[in-house]
């Protein structure tokens, strides 16, 4: 198992190096946002507005944290089920999002669609939502505060783990 | 009679809301440590050993075991001997559930209208199963549910002539097609019987109870154990990534059913199968 460390924004010359089956530790900036905020996003566009953030090289974290403790930086902070995701990702993709982290299966039209923009799928461990909050080293809320935990957040993490589990090549770790 | 006031539900309620979602039950730890020794592929056994470390920060650190902390599912049994006194029984749980989740700093994770989709922020309504039974107690079993796992659950309405091999295709079916999305290793619940929305709920029940108490009846305890062989052979693995630890166990619940069906519900539950039962 290849393992690599790897800093964010994930410029797309960092995407071609990575391979379905490598192992990495994510260390930079990522944004969260889940369902609501994904809506929310595509909404945006549809009106001729600006996304939260420029999307170019950056990776979203598919996650909905549990509130922190006083003292904590956030709850538990695990990945949510991306495919809830697939129906709004082609947009964002050919927008420049270059990572996305989740669990679950992709269709096939966003592997397309990350083959055509070089992006590439991370999964974290689904349900290991203690673990990976430790990672994160700082949690700011950017946008959509009314929507609680699917609120957009920038996130500074370091040596987050994570698989990849499709590439730009069209492999998919999941189909064995 | 016993008079019980109803805001000892309340606060037992909000108190097992926070246990549930910050500790697993010592029969899913064990089994997760356990498999942990025995995977063999590289990427399940670092899935599994992340798990397993993840078990003990949230143990220490009081952060949830995963960030979806669920709806709160209720199975509440009254004795009927038992008078109820105070805020009505319903209001009562949800009183807890609401402390437990705000006060806990769980997830709210239920929104008012499944259309609208405004949050109700509190995590409340919870799901709520009453029976009365003979005695004068009262037995709360709370088990959150995350929706990750949910989303993949079924229903098949067999016919009676597809029997014990229908229903392993069933289970094996729903399985497969939970795949990596369901974070495994999984709990699978099994209805067998009784009537479309019966089966559903025993499935549900039987996802509370404990991995290391096979069916009482013999039939079935040879099917759970048959069946998660097989799950376990299908190489879904921990996080979906590949391996042996497919799932930790099957749990089946049957129920009387019509000449003309054999319903079968299939209730997916992920690694964090959480329930907490106390009595009072
Ligand atoms: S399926 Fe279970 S482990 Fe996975 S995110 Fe949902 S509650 Fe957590």
């Amino acid at each position: 198992m290849k393992k690599i460390h790897l800093e964010l924004p994930l410029t797309k010359d960092k995407v071609q190096e990575l391979t379905a089956g490598d192992y990495v530790y994510l260390t930079g900036v990522m944004y969260s946002a889940r369902d609501a905020a994904h809506k929310r996003m595509t909404e945006a566009l549809a009106d001729g507005k600006d996304l939260p953030m420029d999307i170019k090289d950056q990776t979203i974290y598919y996650l909905g944290p549990s509130p922190a403790r006083p003292g904590q930086v956030i709850g538990s902070a695990g990945p949510t089920t991306a495919g809830r995701m697939d129906r709004y990702t082609p947009t964002l993709l050919d927008l420049g999002l270059t990572g996305m982290i989740g669990k679950g299966r992709r269709t096939q039209a966003v592997k397309d669609s990350m083959k055509k923009n070089h992006a590439v799928y991370f999964a974290a461990v689904g349900g290991a939502g203690a673990l990976l909050s430790k990672c994160i080293t700082k949690a700011d809320i950017v946008a959509y505060e009314d929507l609680g935990t699917e609120a957009v957040y920038r996130l500074e993490v370091k040596d987050f783990p994570c698989v990849v589990v499709a590439d730009d090549k069209g492999n998919d770790l999941y189909e064995r | 009679m016993r008079d019980i006031d109803t805001s000892v539900i309340t606060e037992t309620i909000k108190d097992m809301c926070l246990k549930a979602n910050i500790e697993l039950a010592d029969d899913v730890s064990s089994k997760i440590i356990c498999a942990k020794t025995q995977e063999t592929t590289e990427l399940g056994k670092l899935v599994l050993s992340q798990l397993t470390e993840n078990m003990e920060i949230a143990k220490k650190e009081l952060i949830p075991i995963c960030q979806d902390t669920g709806m709160a599912v209720i199975f509440i049994e009254v004795g009927q001997d038992v008078h109820l006194t105070g805020a009505p029984l319903e209001d009562a749980i949800n009183e807890g559930v609401r402390r437990g989740y705000t006060e806990g700093f769980l997830r709210k994770s239920v929104v008012g209208d499944p259309l609208l989709r405004v949050n109700t922020g509190d995590n409340t309504p919870a799901v709520i199963h009453t029976r009365i039974v003979p005695g004068e107690n009262v037995s709360i079993t709370l088990a959150p549910k995350g929706f990750g796992s949910e989303n993949m659950s079924r229903v098949y309405m067999l016919k009676p002539a597809e029997g014990i091999e229908g229903v392993k295709a069933a289970v094996l079916d729903a399985v497969k097609l939970a795949g990596p999305n369901a974070c495994p290793p999984m709990v699978i619940g099994v209805g067998i019987g009784g009537t479309f929305e019966k089966c559903a709920l025993l499935a549900k029940k039987a996802l509370t109870r404990n991995l290391d108490e096979p069916s009482p009846l013999p039939h079935i305890a040879a099917l759970e154990k048959e069946l998660l062989e097989k799950i376990n052979e299908m190489d879904i693995g921990p996080g979906g990534l590949g391996g042996k630890t497919t799932a930790l166990g099957v749990n089946i619940e049957t129920f009387p059913t019509h000449i003309a069906g054999l319903p079968v519900a299939v209730n997916i539950c992920c690694h964090v199968n959480r329930h907490v039962t106390r009595m009072i």
